[in-house]
């Protein structure tokens, strides 16, 4: 597609990408229909409460060092704040740095839904660069103040030109998309559209895109055997560096949901190249990952050095592992960006994958290609897994793990990891975007994996004692019966 | 007026969810934004039986905004009504319902015949904070969920005081005030946590009167209460911590409820005796830890920047710097807490402002003279400000972010010994000297 970074708004994700967020059926008919473009989405009859779409976009642009992002919005959104303060300042004390960023929101009252609230907007605006003298400053949208229209981006010229720092207009209206993935792509809009610079020159250094960087120091060290630096983005970043992002090498990503944006319009504005295998979890991933680097750069043979003198040390000990994992059963429930990228770790670890579900399912990326992961496992997979898009709906894998009962339940969003145990499941919280990176996530996932089914106490203790939020009806229905009949 | 809100400490009405949430086995069913629910649940816990993932929601979209979203409300209730197993469904406003017009009154009532009660509640955030909309929440399920009723229950009394969830030392206190209340020869009633519920709300008419313990949160509902069904109440504005004040409270509850002075008086002394018990085995801690000055700051709702001000100055013999509440009370409010603040031993009176302000509020706090190493307790946005400062800090109040409280609780005699605990233990990290 066409990246245009002279507007402040892009299209969501449903209608750039053709993504959507209910699906019933398998793997192959999935692809199938994905490849002749006949694939409907299936809206819901009922729903329970999932994400919004601000807090992934307010939670990137928050991990920029010594950045405000003002929140035009009445109180409540604005619980974003405390808990990604924190965050932020724990992050950059884990590289002996600090972090200036605030999230300042506008409190917004009744009266403002009617007369609106820009010149206090504005106030607060100057009130902050007086205060905290931020880097860049990020005005953020809400529903409230999308629904009554403000015209927040004639705001953001204005001020863009009085102050000296970049003064960008993020237009993250929660209800404006049904996949919360598309709050990504809006800091990725807002970062392109403010912050990066052309390039003047190449530099070598590899854009990483990542969420909570936990694998750095690993990163760091096997990027400085091929040569080069990463540079994560964004928690750390500073705004120096993003102007930069356009001079690297290639980006990466630890997940395509989270990287299609940036990967590929840092590739087609700036001629980066965006690396699109398999993401690097599990040995395969992570080899094929990194041979495509190898490639991208010219680095081939570090890398196979790499590879060899890895595999001797990691390969035997994951190998152990795995003699007992053979034939467990799983069912998996997570973004798009990892389900199936852990189907296929799983089966590389001799487990079945019994159901995997996505919450939402982008069926092209933005170089208009379906996401590799589901490539990988149309050609590869041992069987054709029953799947499901189910828009983080807790019902829906409820009902999976009650017909399925399988060894394990694999999550990787807050509050979902506790509803299998409670069946008796034992579930495990791939929460970690790096917990089955390269050689040695994998050697130590496996390990999880075994310790979680050998010692079953939790689950046994805390389901023999409690009572489901589901009706007996809703057992007794098939898992999709709540979705309905194309739109 | 929109206005700077830097370290918010307060959500919007909406997060009021966590008061239907906090009464087992009812269940918030939401007509707003997929992802309000989770924002708000920003802190650690759940019901147990259910949890924000669990909440039905209308996940207000483009198409609602556009056409309008009572047929979807009716289908999440007709639905949430099938698969969800709960006894009480309330359903709450979100920002967007509201401002489209949706008539969430009339699509409520047509489940008025439904297998379980469902009611409703409007909540933007627009209109308000959680503060408010826990007690619009209150107010709603006593109006369309009570029945008239002649029964009277003699010694029964209603508690109500801080707000579930949003309070992390809401169910420790609410345990603690009962325990109180039930050894002056009352019954309490109570309606959040454990095995209290609908079965209480049930009895809430019964009772002989409503004890509210909250310097202004939850007036509103008591006074429908009284409205409603005669029932009288006591508004106590100061959730006691420490021996002065929970003896002070239990004499004033005493009194209210007629209960014979000579068996007050009795408890009091039984308790202060074992408080002080306590107090005189750690009382050298007290006096000679070498980095504690005499003086201290709140910043917190208020509720906390109250209790503990009385408890700090009246038990320990501390002196308030300025004090700050951050919960935006409402101005009706203000003029009764400041007195309060004044109504300290010795004469002292302690300055306060309200403020959202969390920028401004640091730097005063920067210059104010502590003669030593200041005692800030409030939020967890005072712990930088602590340490910039190389004071001590105490989180007690929203957002707690770096602590995990359970069942704990500051209010009663154990409660006041469980906050030296925690004031003491975060000097010694410092200096163990």
């Amino acid at each position: 597609m066409a990246f245009q970074v002279d507007t402040s708004n892009i299209p969501t994700r449903e209608n750039r990408l053709g993504s959507i967020t209910g699906y019933n059926g398998d793997l192959m008919d999935l692809v199938n229909q994905s490849r002749c473009g006949s694939l409907q989405n299936k809206e819901r009859c009922f729903s329970q409460s999932s994400t919004c779409l601000s807090s992934c976009a307010i939670g990137q642009l928050a991990g920029i060092r010594d950045v405000a992002v003002i929140y035009h919005t009445p109180a409540g959104c604005t619980t974003v704040a405390p808990g990604t303060n924190v965050l932020m300042r724990q992050l950059a004390a884990r590289i002996g740095e600090t972090t200036n960023t605030v999230i300042i929101g506008s409190d917004m009252d009744e009266n403002d839904t009617v007369f609106g609230a820009l010149d206090a907007v504005r106030e607060i605006i100057c009130k902050t660069y007086e205060n905290y003298h931020p880097k860049a400053i990020f005005i953020a949208s809400s529903c409230v103040s999308g629904v009554i229209g403000e015209d927040i981006d004639s705001l953001v010229d204005e001020l863009d030109s009085e102050l000296d720092i970049p003064v960008i207009a993020v237009h993250c209206e929660g209800f404006k998309s049904r996949i919360w993935a598309s709050g990504f792509d809006i800091s990725d809009h807002a970062v392109l559209q403010g912050i990066v610079k052309p390039p003047k020159e190449k530099r070598p250094v590899i854009n990483f895109k990542n969420f909570f960087e936990s694998e750095r120091k690993q990163i760091t060290e096997i990027f400085a055997e091929l040569g080069v630096k990463p540079q994560f983005l964004y928690v750390n970043s500073t705004v120096e560096e993003l102007e930069h992002i356009s001079e690297s090498l290639a980006t990466v990503c630890i997940c395509g949901t989270l990287g299609t944006y940036l990967g590929n319009a840092l590739e087609e504005l700036y001629g980066v190249p965006y690396i699109r295998t398999v993401n690097p979890l599990g040995v395969i991933g992570f080899e094929a990952w990194l041979r495509e680097i190898g490639r991208v750069i010219d680095k081939s043979q570090e890398v196979e050095a790499y590879i060899e003198r890895e595999r001797a040390i990691y390969l035997p000990r994951i190998e152990e592992v795995k003699k007992e994992l053979e034939g467990l059963t799983a069912v998996i429930g997570m973004g798009p960006g990892y389900t199936y990228e852990v189907a296929r770790v799983l089966q590389e670890l001799g487990i079945k994958v019994s159901w995997a579900a996505a919450w939402h399912y982008d069926y092209k990326y933005d170089n208009q290609e379906i996401p590799p992961a589901l490539d990988y496992l149309q050609n590869n997979s041992p069987d054709n897994i029953k799947l499901s898009v189910a828009d983080q709906q807790n019902y829906e894998i409820m009902n999976i793990l009650n017909e399925y009962k399988p060894d394990l339940y694999f999550s990787r969003h807050p509050g979902s990891t506790v509803w299998a145990i409670k069946q008796g499941i034992a579930a495990i919280y791939v929460a970690d975007e790096y917990m089955i990176f390269g050689y040695k996530g994998m050697l130590s996932f496996a390990k999880t994996v075994l310790d979680t089914v050998k010692n079953r106490s939790f689950e046994k203790n805390l389901a023999a004692r409690v009572k489901l939020p589901y009706t007996d009806w809703w057992y007794k229905q098939n898992n999709g019966a709540l979705l309905k009949e194309g739109e | 007026m929109a206005k700077l809100l830097d370290q918010p400490r307060y959500k919007c009405a909406l997060a009021a969810m966590q008061t239907v949430h906090s009464i087992t086995r009812a269940l918030p069913i939401l007509h707003s934004g997929p992802g309000c629910a989770q924002k708000l649940n920003d802190n650690l816990g759940t019901s147990g039986l259910f949890s924000p993932n669990i909440f039905p929601c209308t996940s207000v979209s483009e198409k609602e905004v556009v056409f309008g979203g009572n047929e979807k409300l009716k289908d999440t209730i007709e639905n949430a009504l099938k698969v969800i197993d709960a006894d009480l469904y309330v359903v709450l406003t979100g920002c967007t319902s509201e401002i489209i017009g949706d008539d969430v009154e009339s699509v409520t009532k047509e489940f008025a015949a439904a297998s379980k009660p469902v009611i409703y509640a409007n909540t933007p955030g627009f209109k308000g904070n959680n503060f408010v909309g826990h007690d619009w929440i209150l107010t709603a399920i006593f109006d369309q969920y009570l029945k008239e009723t002649e029964a009277r229950e003699k010694g029964l009394v209603n508690i109500f005081a801080g707000i579930p969830m949003h309070d992390p030392f809401w169910l420790g206190n609410l345990r603690a005030l009962e325990k109180l209340v039930s050894e002056l020869g009352l019954t309490p009633n109570t309606i959040f946590g454990h095995n209290r519920g609908i079965k209480n709300i049930d009895k809430i008419p019964q009772a002989g009167f409503n004890l509210l313990v909250s310097p202004w949160v939850g007036l509103e509902s008591v006074q429908f209460l009284e409205k409603k069904f005669g029932t009288p109440y006591l508004h106590y504005p100061v959730l006691p911590i420490g021996a002065f004040e929970t003896s002070k409270f239990l004499r004033a509850v005493g009194n209210f409820a007629g209960v014979n002075s000579k068996r007050t008086e009795q408890l009091v002394a039984q308790h202060e005796d074992e408080y002080y018990y306590y107090i005189e085995r750690y009382a050298d801690v007290f006096l000679e830890t070498r980095i504690m000055s005499k003086r201290f700051a709140t910043v917190s709702d208020a509720q906390y920047s109250l209790a503990v001000t009385k408890f700090l100055v009246n038990d320990l013999g501390m002196f308030p710097t300025r004090q700050y509440i951050t919960d935006g009370t409402p101005e009706q409010y203000r003029e009764k807490i400041m007195e309060e603040f004044k109504n300290l031993n010795y004469g002292i009176e302690a300055e306060i402002q309200f403020s959202t302000d969390g920028y401004q509020i640091h730097k005063e706090i920067e210059q104010a003279d502590f003669a030593g190493y200041p005692l800030i307790v409030g939020s967890n946005w005072e712990k930088k400000l602590a340490q910039e400062l190389g004071g001590h800090f105490v989180n007690v109040s929203y957002p707690v972010i770096e602590r995990l409280v359970i069942n704990s609780s500051i209010a009663g005699y154990d409660g006041g010994l469980k906050l030296l605990e925690d004031i003491y233990s975060a000097a010694l990290t410092k200096l163990s000297l």
